[in-house]
């Protein structure tokens, strides 16, 4: 196994490709008691078209979720049941790129890797059990639809993007569930979980070889081939300005949305995404001018945020919270994003926003699970996250200004807002 | 792992933790207070208004500017329910001194920040300024009002409230929204004068220093604090049982139902309620997961927690409508197979594990242990979690019946939709 180094934050990394293409990557850590596995396709909501055994295939949207539900499935009974009764804690979720199995667990590493990697690769479902998950997830759905956030955040993305599917909720609709059968799950799950497609991260005290060594004894030795999927082709103009919805919420929420030009793969997806999070912390960060004097004029609250986030072939900025003058705070922010460009940064807020970014990066290894998603993404979009100290040397100013030049314009923005219901 | 408690002062007490594994120290001062329904929502206030400023860094813009300089320290205050005792403060997270790319020492800057915030805040005409607690006093109401938003804490917050309506159990963290809006300026400044005196304060720290550093950092940073006499730390009240069960119904416009469930428990043998609990619903194994979800397919969550200092179990879920009295009746179906020991080996084990690997991962995040031990110095418990693991390890099934043959179903609580007129 190959070993790499990164002196500057106190890592190294394991790394091992296996003949059938499974990515192993290993992260040690002493004197923890926690070991934690994380196992993961390049799999998520937004792969609903995809090239299978010669034709394209269209699947219901939520069907990438409606699997990872299925999978806990074994012949035996439940996988969540084996975890859990060794004391692990099992889990699992869906975003828009990928599917990730986990578990953590103090004793019986070993014993409940085995199981993670063979439940995960052994599809075992019925008509019927397939039909009883419908109401489970039909229930989650309910549940995500009552969420204003989840409803404020949904409604941006529709607007944000037109064509590619990442505008699709990731978990679908009840309606589009119900068109998901036992026979569709097994293709994707033919298609999608094959160990080229797959990366398995480990991050505590554990012996890197027996991982392989388990890993290699499991999973199926044949390779499986590149999945095409086909994501659209998406416009950088928005699709809609806005979307309004009223629900049971005490005062108004907004998100206000700027579509941004995505990265390629390999290492400037990871340069864009630091761009787009320092410009983020300047634009409108705590303790950006914008952010400090919005709060002063009461127009925010500290429910306010805002984030850079990247998918493939999709990149987005957006923030908000809550604000009974959400318009003028989504004006304001490109005002702000305006004059920036005009007056440039001032020097000490920009070199203090890039050390307290540093801080930030560093804090978030702290979390296993953190450090396996981030390995994980990586991985399929070709970079090395742990090499964030050095992308971080290598952006200036004048990235961040031209960052903010091109995406954070009043075109490239929508709005999305839920109101109170009125008596 | 070895836990020192030393008193640095008259009710001023630090928990020490050493680590060295992670990549941050985490530092925390929180005062501890009886939870009052006239006092929680200015409490609440109190540190928000802190937060805006000291006599050095009197405004957000300076604070943050300092905190980003410390490579983005971050100090966030706290507002927590342990018991019946409110736990009001800061937590400070800041990188290990071994990864300042200077070899910056960030302990000593950060403690004297957090020293600062507490007792030395930005006053005019010695008062809070008038700006930060009008707008903090707004923030607050909202905060209050937009505990509707999230329809799973709402229906578990209003379980709780009919549950213990009239004891400081039912009280919300924040307070009522009725008690926020009559906050004065005047008021809030000699409560925080009285709270910096009287108050137990109680110092966490997790972190690769040694001992004698972080006691003379935090020495220094709270060298003006001032103490009178002590408050004692008040015992949590038992719960009132009910003769007959209270039955609440809440009507609002969402498409999931929630029905919450309180059940009070008569047995104070703590270990054999928890574990009874982990068994009933506390678990992805538990009883209600595998019948409620898996089995019948009913909802997407439903679970259960002990509520170890007041001795209640609630149940949380979210249904269809309409599945309101097979929920109802699956759930107690649950708990009596539970009080029946109808349970089979892996489910036993199964629980067992469960905690004891809760306990055991407990030392791997400074925030949970944070957590932990705070709520033991509030609650005036001072087992580790090696120690209640041990508990777990040596306890009989009979005991875990005997306890749970004790709980009883008290409050049900369920929020529905609206009659649609179609």
């Amino acid at each position: 196994m190959k070993q790499l180094f990164y002196s500057r934050i106190g890592e190294s990394v394991y790394k091992e490709t296996l003949s059938n293409g499974l990515e192993i990557l290993v992260v040690p850590r002493s004197g923890f008691a926690k070991k934690y596995a994380f196992f993961a396709t390049r799999y998520g909501g937004m792969d609903t078209r995809f090239h299978l055994d010669g034709q394209w295939l269209d699947t219901p949207a939520g069907i990438a979720h409606y699997l990872e539900h299925k999978m806990f499935d074994t012949e035996e009974g439940n996988a969540l049941q084996e975890l859990a009764t060794n004391g692990a804690e099992p889990n699992a979720f869906t975003s828009n790129a990928m599917t990730g199995y986990y578990f953590d667990s103090t004793e019986h590493f070993e014993e409940n890797l085995r199981i993670l990697l063979s439940f995960v690769s052994i599809p075992y479902f019925t008509e019927e059990s397939v039909e009883k998950e419908r109401g489970i997830i039909g229930q989650e759905i309910r549940m995500i639809e009552d969420n204003p956030d989840w409803q404020l955040y949904t409604r941006m993305m529709q607007c944000l993007y037109g064509e590619n599917p990442v505008r699709t909720p990731i978990a679908g609709t009840v309606e589009s569930i119900s068109h998901i059968t036992a026979e569709t799950l097994y293709h994707c799950h033919k298609a999608f979980y094959n160990p080229a497609n797959m990366v398995l991260t480990v991050v505590g005290d554990v012996d890197p070889k027996r991982v392989v060594e388990i890993a290699r004894e499991i999973l199926p030795a044949e390779k499986g081939g590149v999945i095409r999927r086909d994501y659209g082709n998406e416009p950088m103009e928005v699709y809609e300005k806005e979307s309004s919805l009223t629900m049971e919420v005490s005062s108004p929420q907004f998100l206000v949305g700027f579509k941004c030009r995505p990265a390629g793969e390999g290492e400037e997806y990871l340069r864009l995404a630091a761009i787009g999070d320092i410009a983020c912390d300047i634009l409108l960060g705590d303790s950006s001018p914008l952010y400090l004097r919005l709060y002063d004029e009461g127009l925010i609250n500290t429910s306010f945020g805002g984030s850079f986030e990247m998918l493939p072939g999709v990149a987005y900025l957006y923030a908000g919270g809550d604000s009974k003058e959400s318009r003028r705070v989504a004006r304001e922010i490109f005002l702000e994003a305006q004059r920036l460009v005009r007056e440039g940064i001032d020097e000490d807020f920009y070199q203090r926003t890039c050390r307290a970014a540093f801080g930030s990066n560093l804090r978030g290894l702290n979390s296993f699970e953190n450090v396996a998603v981030s390995l994980t993404e990586g991985y399929f979009n070709g970079y090395d996250p742990f090499r964030f100290p050095e992308i971080f040397d290598s952006i200036t100013k004048a990235d961040i200004v031209e960052f903010l030049r091109e995406n954070i314009t009043e075109e490239r923005s929508v709005f999305s807002e839920i109101l109170p219901k009125e008596e | 792992m070895d836990v020192i408690r030393k008193q640095l002062a008259d009710g001023v007490n630090l928990t020490y933790l050493q680590a060295r594994k992670f990549k941050t120290s985490l530092l925390s001062a929180q005062f501890v207070v009886p939870l009052r329904e006239d006092t929680a929502s200015a409490n609440a206030l109190l540190c928000a208004v802190l937060r805006r400023g000291t006599v050095t860094y009197p405004d957000m813009g300076t604070l943050a500017a300092r905190l980003d300089k410390l490579y983005g320290a971050s100090i966030d205050y706290t507002v927590r329910k342990k018991g019946e005792t409110q736990c009001i403060g800061f937590v400070a997270s800041l990188i290990d001194d071994s990864f300042a790319p200077g070899g910056e020492k960030l302990l000593e800057p950060v403690a004297a920040l957090l020293g600062e915030l507490i007792c030395d805040p930005a006053t005019e005409r010695g008062r809070f300024v008038r700006g930060y607690f009008e707008s903090e006093k707004n923030n607050l109401l909202d905060a209050i009002r937009s505990l509707i938003n999230d329809k799973r804490d709402y229906a578990d917050r209003r379980l709780m409230q009919e549950l213990c309506a009239g004891e400081p159990y039912g009280i919300s963290r924040l307070g009522s929204e009725v008690t926020a809006g009559k906050l004065q300026p005047k008021k809030l400044y000699t409560q925080y004068r009285e709270l910096i005196s009287t108050a137990r304060l109680e110092l966490f720290y997790s972190g690769s220093a040694d001992i004698r550093r972080v006691e003379s950092a935090l020495q220094s940073a709270f060298s003006a604090l001032p103490r009178k006499v002590i408050r004692e730390r008040c015992a949590v009240l038992p719960h009132a049982a009910r003769e007959e069960v209270n039955y609440v119904t809440d009507t609002m416009d969402v498409t999931q139902g929630k029905l919450g469930m309180g059940f009070s428990c008569g047995s104070t043998d703590h270990t054999a309620l928890l574990m009874g609990n982990t068994l009933f619903g506390g678990s992805s194994n538990s009883k209600l997961f595998m019948n409620v979800r898996e089995k019948l397919s009913l909802c997407y969550y439903a679970s259960s927690i002990y509520h170890r200092q007041k001795g209640l179990i609630t149940v949380s879920s979210g249904i269809e409508f309409e599945n309101y009295q097979r929920a109802y009746d699956e759930i107690m179906a649950q708990l009596s197979a539970v009080q029946h020991g109808e349970l089979e080996e892996w489910e036993l084990q199964g629980a067992r594990s469960t905690l004891l690997n809760a306990y055991a991962s407990m030392g791997d995040s400074q925030g949970k242990l944070e957590n932990f031990y705070l709520g033991q110095a509030a609650t005036g418990h001072e087992e580790t979690p090696e120690m209640l693991a041990d508990e777990i390890r040596t306890l009989t099934p009979q005991r875990i019946y005997d306890a749970m043959e004790t709980v009883k179903l008290d409050t049900v609580y369920f929020l529905k939709g609206k009659e649609t007129a179609e």
